[in-house]
């Protein structure tokens, strides 16, 4: 799976959980440019993409990742290969 | 008619489609996904006219944020709505002990304490003697224990308890579950103490996450990546179960449980079709594995009698082959462990509805249970709110399903529960006695009726309490009332409060009967006024307002104000003051009523069948 291609899965995901249609995420986005993302909301976001690409994030992982990037980058890096 | 094809042609119309989201099996990672979604929909579509509102203080040991949000929809499902208070991270203890005027201000009906193994400060450590372990498992102990009085005394109000998982480690190995030291030990120990308050204390429950958890897998349950992570000592995907096992007794405690079965029998109680196949060669009795299956599902619905839950048959089939099948040499049920036995060609819908009214109760009261889709799906379409389980294709999941779901969850059990089953035989007995007399009057004279009306007494309050919260249709204002508040009224002198106990020579119908009035100056107002359908046309209504008028006298009240607010069940007791000779003085919008009776000039009693309080009956 291409960078480009997680991306259009993960704009699926976003929509979803934060309820919102118009979500367009890319590397530099981060909790602070989407309103309903709190640490509340971050834990239905990791658990709904973990289940998406089938990878699973370390506690480390999903309570630091800086921005999108980060967590497209250990997707690509874990994702089951096709 | 409505065939059963076109039912399942036309499908669910999209409402009845949401609701059994929340049923059990539900797919518990899309409730948690959509539950905002979820969430909308309820709320649109409650009826805010039968919904109860409920506030429920949610004190925590641990993060609680999606516990709540999954909670309100379970009980925005079962017609609850819910008002919530959370107490900040961790902070249950200090919120129950120290004074807070929020909470107070919130005014809680349900007090949901959620603590969990991660709370446990103390444990022992190996070189302690037995002495100290005792007395720091009393120490923790009593921290609960007083946090449970002092909520009790300030907020009157119910309290649920967690009790706790165990540990998810175990240093010692198996020896922790024998050793004093060891943690399994004493979690044990610890949850048999809060279970031994909780049967000694009314409006206190205990929710069983020891099982809950060990059910939903332990392993999982404490899976660490929620607890380091967001400090969730229940892994987030258990939170929906979580949620609906709370949600359970909190219906289960405001009367919204299911009261009877009605079954199917071919293929549902036992394997074949008794008509075609007949009795002898049912798939049924510990012969064969299929046969064993069948026997343990009607083992666990026949062991539901003794807590008071109704047995009913709906089953097309003729009469005699459905009793022949019933008195099959290896089956556990049995024709007289039912209430109403319909065996006919009639539509099964039809038939349900026809139970309910034979059994005096709300057809949405009912849990229908059939191994064909097509029957399940009309009983759905036709019968809104009684409920429907999706049975699994395999028989021996059967049992699993029912008990999943949670139709019937104890929160009390009174005497009544125990005898319900004969008291609905006893009533078949004096539908027989009926028949063989022409006059009414006679027939009720006949059945020698006693009763018992006298103001709330303390061995009558769980009752009472539950009267208040499941009658229906025989209630002229549908107030509610937790014990607490029972108990609180009664003690207060501007209150009159009234139980109706009858009984007859076929047996004793328990406490049926509830009313409750507070005096203002020389008006009496009648807050609540209810009665059990099981003793409907026994003239018990007038023996409780002929005690209630003297009563009333005796207190020098010179008026009754009745009221009467209508809902979609209690349209019965629409014209019921009429009948006991009150004068209509008010009528709104909404169809609400006011009415009075005046006493300066006396009052003629009308119950002229019933002895009450040991009183010789009056003859006319």
């Amino acid at each position: 799976m291409t960078r480009e291609e997680v991306y259009e899965q993960l704009n699926e995901v976003f929509r979803n959980v934060f309820d919102d249609d118009t979500i367009e995420v890319h590397d530099e986005t981060t909790a602070n440019d989407i309103e309903d993302w709190d640490s509340f909301e971050h834990i239905n976001l990791v658990i709904a993409v973990e289940k998406k690409f089938n990878v699973k994030f370390t506690v480390g992982e999903a309570n630091e990742m800086k921005n999108v990037g980060e967590m497209v980058d250990i997707i690509l890096e874990r994702m089951p290969q096709a | 008619m409505v065939s059963a094809e076109s039912i399942v042609q036309r499908g669910l119309t999209k409402g009845e489609e949401k609701m059994r989201e929340l049923e059990y099996p539900y797919d518990s990672e899309y409730l948690y996904q959509s539950k905002k979604k979820i969430r909308k929909q309820l709320l649109a579509e409650l009826d805010e006219q039968s919904c109860l509102h409920k506030k429920i203080a949610i004190l925590g040991g641990s993060t609680t944020r999606d516990i709540k949000l999954m909670l309100e929809l379970f009980l925005l499902q079962y017609g609850i709505r819910p008002e919530f208070y959370e107490s900040e991270f961790n902070q249950y203890y200090q919120d129950a002990m120290f004074p807070n005027p929020e909470l107070e201000a919130f005014a809680p009906d349900v007090i949901f304490i959620h603590t969990t193994f991660r709370n446990i400060v103390d444990f022992p450590a190996l070189g302690d003697s037995a002495e100290a372990v005792d007395a720091m498992l009393r120490k923790e102990y009593q921290k609960y224990e007083n946090m449970w009085k002092r909520l009790a005394d300030i907020y009157h109000c119910v309290i649920i308890q967690n009790n706790f998982e165990y540990p998810y480690y175990r240093m010692m190995g198996n020896k922790e579950a024998s050793d004093v030291h060891g943690k399994v030990n004493y979690v044990t120990r610890l949850n048999l103490m809060f279970g031994e308050y909780a049967q000694k204390t009314a409006n206190f429950y205990i929710h069983d996450i020891n099982y809950l958890s060990a059910q939903y897998g332990l392993e999982k349950w404490s899976d660490p990546f929620y607890w380091h992570s967001y400090k969730y000592a229940v892994c987030v995907p258990a939170i929906p179960d979580f949620a609906f096992s709370v949600a359970k007794i909190i219906k289960s405690v405001y009367g919204r449980n299911k009261k009877a079965f009605v079954l199917d029998l071919d293929n549902t109680l036992w394997g074949g079709v008794v008509g075609d196949d007949g009795v002898d060669n049912l798939v049924l009795g510990h012969e064969t594995s299929a046969g064993q299956v069948y026997c343990a599902f009607q083992e666990y619905l026949k062991e539901y009698k003794s807590f008071g839950v109704l047995l009913n048959i709906d089953s097309k089939n003729d009469y005699e082959n459905a009793v022949a099948g019933l008195q099959h040499p290896a089956g556990v049920l049995r024709p007289e462990d039912f209430i109403n036995i319909k065996a006919n060609w009639e539509p099964k819908d039809r038939n349900l509805v026809q139970i309910a009214k034979e059994l005096n109760l709300m057809p949405d009261s009912l849990v229908f249970v059939d191994d064909n889709p097509a029957e399940r799906e009309i009983v759905r379409g036709q019968v809104p709110g009684a409920a429907v389980p999706e049975m699994p294709q395999d028989p021996a999941y059967y049992a699993r399903t029912i008990d999943r779901s949670g139709f019937f969850e104890v929160t009390s059990l009174s005497e009544d529960d125990r005898k319900r089953t004969a008291m609905y035989q006893e009533n078949a007995k004096r539908a027989k006695e009926e028949a063989a007399y022409e006059n009414y009057e006679d027939y009720l004279k006949a059945l020698q009726m006693k009763a018992e009306i006298r103001p709330f007494a303390p061995v009558y309050m769980a009752r009472i309490a539950q009267l208040t919260n499941k009658s229906n249709q025989f209630n002229l204002t549908t107030r509610r009332y937790s014990q607490a508040e029972i108990e609180t009224l009664a003690a207060d002198r501007d209150y009159i409060t009234l139980y109706g106990r009858l009984e007859d020579k076929f047996g004793d119908n328990g406490v049926i009967s509830v009313v409750i009035g507070h005096k203002e100056a020389e008006i009496l107002h009648i807050d609540l006024w209810i009665m059990s359908c099981r003793v409907l046309k026994r003239d018990m209504e007038y023996a409780m307002m002929d005690t209630l008028a003297q009563t009333a006298i005796d207190a020098g009240v010179k008026e009754i104000r009745g009221y009467y607010y209508p809902t979609a069940k209690n349209g019965m007791v629409k014209e019921f003051y009429s009948l006991q000779g009150f004068d209509k003085i008010k009528e709104d919008g909404q169809g609400n009523t006011e009415w009075s009776l005046q006493l300066a000039d006396g009052y003629e009693a009308k119950n002229r069948v019933i002895a009450v309080n040991g009183a010789v009956r009056r003859e006319s």
